[in-house]
């Protein structure tokens, strides 16, 4: 097969490969580039355990193949905490149990990373719209939900809510 | 309602603190290592050729094309394990799979040949290149016509096997049932179907098998919920090529969820390690998802036919249950060597009366094998789910309100520990205060008057009640076993001379969060802060012995043993304290985290200052250091209970049902972490929800999926996931070491009667009494078209 010559920029860093024109792009991050915080959990488009940023838009990467994203910019959960700490996404998921076996946890953050900056204030049904491209089998979404509305208030600046469960 | 109370400061982080959990830090930041994460030099890859047919003769497999595909290495055929007498395995339960077939294929999709490469796209053109020729025959999909005199015997390996009948089973007493049957005012019947479906963890199965020629050692890498189980399955499997039990190591790394799904032994893992041994290179097996929907084990798919009799005034007094249960093309469930129909037998519920009699029989389809558990313990959802339905068709024929009939034939609190028709000894509970807190928080009567003036303005609403007993934490080792293993677990704590500690279980965590509970199991009887104690699980190496993690029961088994070894450190650290000390061991008192001298509370030793003491300063004639380990075996199973109360509503025209609220009142004992408990009851709803509204793995005549892949298997989002609203009662188990009981399952268990009920109760004045689930618009649309209630 003829391979050709792509270059991306993962989190930051600009790699070159020659991959197969078929080659997915979760492939080439996971195997090529060995950042396997991105997962995969179908092979229908449907979970969206593969959920990362294209030039900062959320795509699922196992629908994308790897020459589509020659010369783009790719975020992963690799790359979401700066030097100054975690990512509020990641906050919010931590301190609100939004996460059980942490299988769809990256592509669920990075998801919720495009909702965010394109609502800075969802309500509940626009998160639970927002995120129905994902899915997860363990945490019956409502932590997830409170992850995100935690992660968008630190994100605006207002105050936390609580991370108390309401467990009457 | 019982309040959580915690011992133990914030610091040290015992039970009944919501601690952040330990493992998220990885998890968040990519840095969790799942099996398809596992990279080994010189690894191959390994894709399999599954079968188009339900039911076949393999005329012959032609691999010529396939092994001409740049990257393939080999094809390895049922003909070539046979040769190591590796085509066939034993299941969990007596019966035997086949890891490849060498003449007929049994289901569509299973494993026909697998093909080897060094790369996972070279493997997958293999796959496509592999010709192989069958013969197809005509299936037994349906299961009640698989005992019909001209079905076909599906299984003539198997010695004096003339029928499709695999095994009976009954419980109770069948006598005294039908005199009470014969004798009672009211009998209600109903047959229902709990229909096949699939735990779906968003993570497929797969495996690193790595052997050693060298050192003739196999290390394996496995999403397994039971790895000490599976090293020991595969000596016994592969023994006799020279792999005994020390030259193998069973690594279960970060699990993807498993819900019971992970429990089996898969055809592809026996045959990685097969080709690995040949080879001597690792092989890495990763299923996709068709596969993992096609031919992974399934849950359910149990015909059940339940009876209830009754007086006038709504006494229950009796049921009968009746089951069929397919069980594919081979018994390959995972349930206790003496239990076919795991615990079933729970199915006589949370209510006070002395007579049942259940009954059994599976047979074999041409369908996949498996009936694991989709996140319940053992069956238990099948015998909830016909126990609370026909409660609630009895209330309907006697006209009682269903929370009113529940209240007035609920096992009470003082008659505990209670011992069912059945033979269990249910060991505490409050279901009056469990129901109560349940009407109270969603507003029941409030609600039924609602319902009243809605249904005069023909608009449908209902509400659905499910007071449900679970049964869990298996089990007790006169009872219960897997291929002989006694079911105990398993811990060991290590601490070290600054007082910090490492902690080795037997079970395996798909996402329950032991990193963080058994660290605060730990801290509550030692005082050590959970946040330095490191919790470690799933190396054979390196862990103690157990049997793995599933039906809800590592809390109440590997809990245990967790608690029962920290007392053992308790006691030695009491002796050292008291030598320190230089008074007699009657002398002092515990608070967590220190001894001191009664009455002198300035006369003190911490924890920290013992164990140092244990490794510097030892009392002459003891041992030196600090650990311990306990192999729990528990006296009696646990039982957790809830009520739960859903409300639906119903569109006229569409039949399109809403979920308006859902509430939870759990009941499992002794809480340890309740954010935990909290997310495990919220992901469990949504377990229930799932088979209660849309999950179903449907097969058309000849044994075609109709449904294998996630784009038609639903598998809620967070649009069909209501907003799960939750609570608790506490009733401590009074024999275990905590007061613990389990809960990842209650819900899952709990929840699809509830919603069934509530759907039923909606339509019920329209003549509807019952709907099989899956309850989907499309299936009430026609029901309620059926009975002229929509045009
Ligand atoms: S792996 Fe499922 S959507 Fe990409
Ligand atoms: S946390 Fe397991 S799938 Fe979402």
């Amino acid at each position: 097969m003829t391979m050709k010559k792509i270059t991306v920029k993962l989190n930051g860093a600009e790699h070159s490969a020659e991959v197969e024109p078929r080659l997915l792009l979760v492939h080439l991050i996971r195997e090529n580039l060995n950042a396997t915080g991105t997962h995969i959990g179908c092979d229908t488009s449907n979970c969206g355990a593969c959920t990362i940023l294209l030039n900062g838009k959320s795509v699922k990467s196992c629908t994308v193949l790897a020459v589509q994203a020659d010369g783009k910019e790719i975020t992963t959960v690799e790359g979401l905490a700066t030097a100054e700490g975690l990512h509020p996404l990641q906050e919010g998921f931590k301190e609100n149990h939004g996460l059980h076996c942490g299988f769809c946890t990256p592509g669920m953050m990075l998801r919720a990373v495009e909702l965010l900056e394109n609502n800075p204030n969802p309500t509940e049904e626009e998160i639970r719209w927002g995120i129905s491209g994902n899915l997860c089998r363990c945490t019956g979404y409502n932590n997830i939900v409170k992850a995100i509305q935690y992660a968008g208030a630190k994100i605006r600046g207002d105050e936390l809510p609580s991370t108390e469960p309401e467990f009457v | 309602m019982t309040k959580i109370r915690c011992k133990t400061s914030k610091e040290i982080g015992g039970m009944g603190h919501s601690m952040k959990r330990k493992e998220d830090a990885r998890f968040i930041q990519g840095k969790g290592n799942y099996v398809d994460d596992v990279k080994l030099p010189g690894m191959l890859y390994m894709d399999i050729v599954r079968s188009p047919y339900a039911y076949a003769k393999i005329k012959n497999i032609n691999s010529e094309e396939a092994l001409k595909v740049p990257g393939v290495v080999a094809v390895v055929t049922g003909r070539d394990l046979e040769k190591y007498n590796l085509h066939w395995m034993p299941t969990l339960m007596s019966d035997t799979q086949m890891v490849l077939p060498t003449d007929t294929v049994m289901y569509q999709a299973q494993e026909v040949a697998a093909v080897i490469a060094t790369s996972r796209y070279a493997a997958r053109d293999g796959k496509e290149a592999v010709m192989v020729d069958y013969e197809p025959m005509k299936p037994v999909i349906d299961a009640h016509k698989s005992l019909d005199a001209d079905a076909p015997i599906l299984r003539p390996d198997k010695e004096g096997k003339t029928d499709n009948h695999i095994w009976h089973w009954e419980a109770g007493d069948k006598e005294a049932t039908d005199k009470v049957f014969n004798e009672a005012d009211v009998v209600v019947k109903q047959d229902m179907y709990i229909p096949r479906i699939h735990v779906a963890s968003i993570e497929t199965c797969g495996c690193v098998a790595n052997y050693n020629k060298v050192d003739n050692h196999l290390t394996m890498y496995m999403t397994t919920q039971a790895p000490h189980a599976i090293r020991t399955v595969i000596a016994l499997v592969a023994g006799h090529v020279g792999l005994t039990e020390e030259k193998i190591r069973v690594i279960s790394p970060d699990i993807g969820g498993g819900f019971g799904g992970k429990v089996p032994v898969y055809p592809g893992y026996v045959i990685a390690i097969a080709v690995s041994f040949l080879t001597g290179a690792p092989i890495k097996w990763i299923e996709d998802r068709t596969e993992n929907l096609q031919a992974d084990s399934f849950a359910r798919d149990y015909h059940i036919n339940v009876e209830m009799a009754g007086t006038k005034d709504g006494k229950i007094q009796a049921t009968r249950f009746k089951v069929l249960a397919d069980h594919g093309y081979t018994d390959a469930s995972a349930n206790p060597s003496k239990f076919p129909t795991g615990l079933f037998s729970i199915g006589t519920g949370s209510y006070d009366y002395n007579n049942a009699f259940m009954e059994a029989d599976a047979v074999y389809t041409n369908k996949p094998p498996g009936g694991v558990a989709y996140r319940c313990s053992f069956r238990v959802t099948e015998a909830v789910h016909a126990i609370e339905r026909i409660t609630d068709r009895f209330a309907m024929e006697v006209g009682k309100d269903p929370a009113q009939l529940r209240m007035e034939n609920f096992i009470k609190k003082e008659d505990f520990p209670w011992k069912s028709p059945t033979g269990w000894e249910y060991d505490s509970g409050d279901y009056h205060a469990g129901l109560k807190l349940a009407m109270d928080t969603v507003g029941y009567d409030d609600l039924r008057k609602e319902q009243l003036e809605k249904r005069a303005k023909g608009e449908w609403m209902g509400i659905g009640i499910s007071t449900f007993t679970e049964i869990v934490g298996a089990g007790p080792s006169k009872d219960f076993d897997i291929l002989g293993i006694k079911m105990f677990d398993s811990a060991e704590i290590r601490v070290h001379p600054t007082g910090k500690a490492i902690a080795r279980f037997g079970t395996k965590s798909q996402g329950q969060g032991h990193e963080t509970t058994y660290a605060q199991i730990v801290a509550e009887e030692l005082g050590i802060p959970a946040e330095h104690i490191q919790v470690e699980e799933g190396d054979t190496d390196t862990a103690p012995y157990g049997l793995g993690t599933y039906a809800s029961r590592s809390t109440p088994t590997a809990g245990a043993a967790a608690a029962m070894a920290a007392r053992k450190l308790r006691e030695k650290a009491k002796k050292i304290a008291a030598y320190l000390l230089e008074v007699s061991e009657e002398d002092l008192e515990w608070e967590p985290g220190k001894f001191f001298v009664k009455g002198a509370p300035e006369k003190v030793k911490t924890i920290q200052e013992i164990v140092f003491a244990s490794y510097t300063n030892h009392p002459p004639g003891m041992e030196a250091g600090f650990e311990a380990t306990h192999y729990y075996d528990p006296p009696n199973l646990t039982f957790p209970s809830g009520a739960y109360i859903c409300v639906v509503d119903i569109d006229p025209e569409t039949a399109d049902i809403k979920v308006r609220r859902f509430v939870a009142i759990d009941d499992c004992g002794h809480i340890i972490n309740p954010m935990i408990v909290q997310g495990q009851v919220h992901g469990g709803l949504t377990q229930g929800i799932a088979p209660a509204m849309y999950e179903e793995l449907i097969y058309d005549e000849d044994g075609n999926i109709l449904n294998g892949t996630l784009m038609d298997y639903l598998v809620p989002t967070a649009v069909e996931s209501p907003n799960w609203e939750t609570g608790h009662t506490i009733t401590p188990s009074p024999h275990h070491p905590i007061g613990a009981k389990g809960v990842g399952e209650s819900p899952t268990v709990g929840a699809p009667p509830a919603i069934a009920n509530a759907i039923v109760d909606a339509v019920s004045h329209l003549g509807i009494k019952h709907l099989d689930i899956p309850i989907t618009p499309f299936k009430l649309f026609k029901k309620l078209k059926e009975v002229g209630a929509i045009s």
